[in-house]
């Protein structure tokens, strides 16, 4: 058994030296979003990483926009975007839509999903749903204190081994398991640790085989996006942003449209 | 991207339509079912979940209290009230040792010297006597409470109570054919409307939303605490015995909120019944864990992100103000100022609802901010009441040692128990400030809405002040 707190103490353990930038984000390397269920502390895991004041506050639904702050651990610079909580991704109200269109059109290097350890299994629909999207995600089992309390345990290497990413526990209120989720970032950002992402597999059998089927027709004509079986999914909804994007083959240019995102930017705290 | 024509795509697209119809209308519901129970297995792999529950639960318990139907409307008023009085009575100590410290000592320091450097009457009077006066008012009446409220609201924000207030009024709102979340964003409007405006993106039905932006404005925002704890304090507080004082203007503030609140479920309700027609959606609000709030935190980001961004803001709004009220007072026409001229016109239709000139030049000056209404009443109050040993002449913003000072210029000027109730009315119902007006049109694109927004509460708040003096000379008299 090895003895995790000596470890965070040990030197070696910190050579990659966190640099907290806040907002100072030029010339990144690799752009990180962070996504999960309202109120599992994603505001507090990005003032941990960034060492900005992004106001924090025990209830759902607080940001309804996106944040976004810097830093920089192995000499790579990283551009952490705050999402608003969802429960899914699936659904149409606005907030919803900024998270969504975040992770599918603004192609994070890596999506960290912030999930409530004490409430694991209802997250793990969004994890889910994330991991149909990106190829590259690391899961950060927050609120573990408030698991401790109720005596949740979770086996996190188990976790690992089924969802395909990484898995780090972590207490952000107390700053604790920060490091090991920057490293767990940085390996997947920098391929170091290459994710094999679970993917969703359905009870219902005329289900699979329409996204098989679609999902397949979809790779064809878009080789190179890594998100076949979501978009499937989303043209069997009826999706309307989807279905004018594989219409006039924009799905395949999916990179520009992440700058007229920007404007969705809202700045709240200047009022 | 060329590898990909028009021809292929079209393709995919039917054929996504030729499936949908095999897989029936419960594709949606279907995939649900798949992502549940694949979370489901995932999870009883690696969760272990203790076999007995415990005895207690500390959440539960709490819970159980506070969002109980019998109790959990009473809790509400009382935290409210306890945080209230906290305030009032908190402040009036720092506030009044700012005062004297800006106002009666730095400002003849800078009066003397503008004599000695030899500017000129008129520059001194608007730079000095205009702008900084203003900003000296504006950070001595309100540093103090926001640095109490503030905090003491984000220690209760951070514990997790507001969910619960979320959960206690959830079900009125939605009885009003709104959205059950509007509770949430009402919620953050007591600290900003502007905030509470952009909230609402929560919302996913665009006819609940424009409802939770209308009614938003009925949540008392920051910029109103103060006018209503200061007229509470001077008029309800004065009615009482000094001992019951504190408490009593405590309870009359919770009783405008809570105004507030009801006058936005009936707002609510109106609106979902005529111009935004349609059914109240369904949703799940989750109640998280009470955590224990980290104090230090919360008094570093209330004081900083909260408190100094909104005190800054009140200075940059009060001090142009400063210099328009300067200005108008002593810039004649035929003998006297220009705001006396207009206060004259205006007076004998304000006695109507109950209030007098002064109140609305005072929040015509004030539309950019509503923090600096109070000193702009006493001024121009003192201006047309011609009191002479208090302040430094026409134009001039002062602080006056205590309240009762205060109170003696407002009786001067003919206010009465009635007009200190107008005031904390229409105080709760007027049209938002200039930044909440900018968001609303910002979130809705729309200048209808904008519109709609913004002249509401005033037609309302002329309204309630008109009944409220009708019913109130029918009743006590003049």
């Amino acid at each position: 058994m090895i003895d995790v707190n000596k470890c965070t103490t040990c030197p070696v353990h910190n050579v990659g030296n966190l640099k907290k930038l806040g907002i100072n984000m030029k010339n990144y390397d690799y752009v990180v979003a962070l996504a999960g269920n309202p109120n599992t502390g994603k505001s507090t895991v990005f003032n941990n990483l960034t060492g900005l004041k992004q106001h924090t506050g025990n209830w759902p639904g607080k940001t309804v926009t996106r944040a976004e702050g810097g830093f920089e651990y192995n000499s790579s610079k990283f551009k952490l975007v705050d999402l608003p909580g969802t429960y899914s991704l699936l659904s149409t109200s606005t907030d919803e839509q900024v998270a969504r269109d975040f992770i599918l059109f603004g192609q994070p290097d890596v999506t960290v999903v912030v999930v409530d350890s004490t409430r694991l299994e209802r997250n793990l629909n969004l994890v889910l749903q994330v991991l149909e999207i990106t190829d590259r995600a690391v899961l950060c089992l927050n609120l573990m204190d408030e698991a401790k309390r109720n005596n949740i345990k979770i086996d996190e290497r188990q976790l690992t081994k089924d969802l395909g990413i990484p898995v780090i526990p972590t207490e952000a209120r107390q700053s604790v398991g920060m490091q090991d989720l920057i490293n767990a970032i940085f390996e997947v950002a920098s391929g170091k640790f290459v994710c094999k992402p679970y993917r969703i597999n359905s009870k219902s059998i005329e289900l699979s085989y329409a996204i098989d089927k679609l999902s397949q027709e979809v790779k064809q004509a878009f080789p190179d996006i890594p998100n076949a079986t979501w978009v499937a999914l989303r043209l069997l909804e009826g999706d309307q942003s989807i279905i004018e994007a594989v219409g006039t083959g924009e799905l395949g240019n999916i990179k520009q449209v992440n700058t007229s995102l920007e404007e969705i930017k809202l700045k709240v705290e200047s009022i | 991207m060329n590898r990909t024509n028009g021809h292929n795509n079209e393709a995919i697209l039917s054929l996504a339509n030729n499936l949908r119809w095999e897989i029936g209308e419960n594709f949606h519901d279907k995939l649900m079912e798949s992502i549940y129970a694949n979370a489901t297995t995932i999870a009883h792999k690696s969760v272990t979940t203790p076999i007995e529950k415990p005895t207690f639960s500390f959440d539960r318990a709490l819970d159980r209290i506070v969002t109980s139907p019998v109790l959990g409307f009473p809790m509400m008023f009382l935290i409210l009230a306890v945080i209230f009085w906290l305030t009032i009575e908190g402040a009036n100590v720092p506030s009044a040792m700012l005062a004297s410290l800006l106002i009666d000592t730095f400002h003849p320091i800078l009066k003397d010297f503008s004599f000695t450097i030899g500017l000129p009457w008129w520059l001194g009077g608007v730079l000095i006597d205009g702008a900084y006066l203003a900003g000296a008012w504006v950070i001595s009446v309100m540093l103090p409470p926001m640095a109490i409220f503030f905090p003491l609201f984000t220690l209760l924000e951070d514990f997790g109570y507001l969910p619960r207030v979320a959960f206690n009024m959830d079900n009125l709102y939605r009885k009003a054919g709104a959205h059950g979340k509007q509770a949430l964003t009402m919620a953050m409007g007591f600290g900003c409307n502007a905030a509470g405006v952009v909230a609402a993106r929560v919302i996913d039905s665009p006819r609940e939303r424009i409802i939770a932006i209308i009614t938003n404005n009925f949540s008392l925002c920051n910029g109103r605490w103060p006018t209503q704890i200061l007229i509470a304090t001077i008029f309800i507080g004065g009615a009482v015995p000094a001992h019951l004082a504190g408490l009593v203007s405590a309870g009359a503030v919770v009783g405008i909120a809570v105004l507030g609140i009801v006058f936005s479920l009936v707002v609510s309700w109106a609106l979902s019944r005529t111009v935004l027609k349609g059914e109240a959606s369904a949703f799940s609000l989750e109640l998280p864990p009470y955590r224990p709030p980290r104090v230090l935190r919360t008094l570093y980001t209330s004081l900083i992100d909260r408190t100094l961004i909104v005190l800054w803001r009140a200075v940059i709004f009060a001090i142009p103000a400063g210099i328009v009220i300067w200005l108008v007072s002593n810039i004649t026409v035929g003998g006297e100022s220009v705001a006396e001229i207009f206060i004259n016109w205006v007076d004998p239709v304000t006695l109507i609802i109950g209030l007098n000139g002064v109140i609305i030049l005072a929040y015509i000056i004030a539309i950019p901010a509503n923090e600096i209404v109070i000193p702009t009443i006493l001024m121009l109050t003192v201006l047309v009441t011609s009191i002479t040993g208090v302040g430094s002449g026409d134009g001039v913003m002062f602080e006056l040692d205590s309240v009762t000072a205060t109170e003696d210029i407002l009786m001067a000027g003919g206010w009465t128990l009635l007009t200190g109730i107008n005031l904390m009315l229409f105080s709760l119902l007027h049209n938002p400030c200039s930044t909440t007006i900018y968001t609303i049109y910002r979130e809705t694109k729309s200048v209808k809405w904008t519109v709609v927004s913004t002249l509401l509460p005033v037609v309302m708040g002329i309204a309630v002040c008109f009944f409220v003096t009708q019913i109130w000379r029918l009743v006590v008299g003049n």
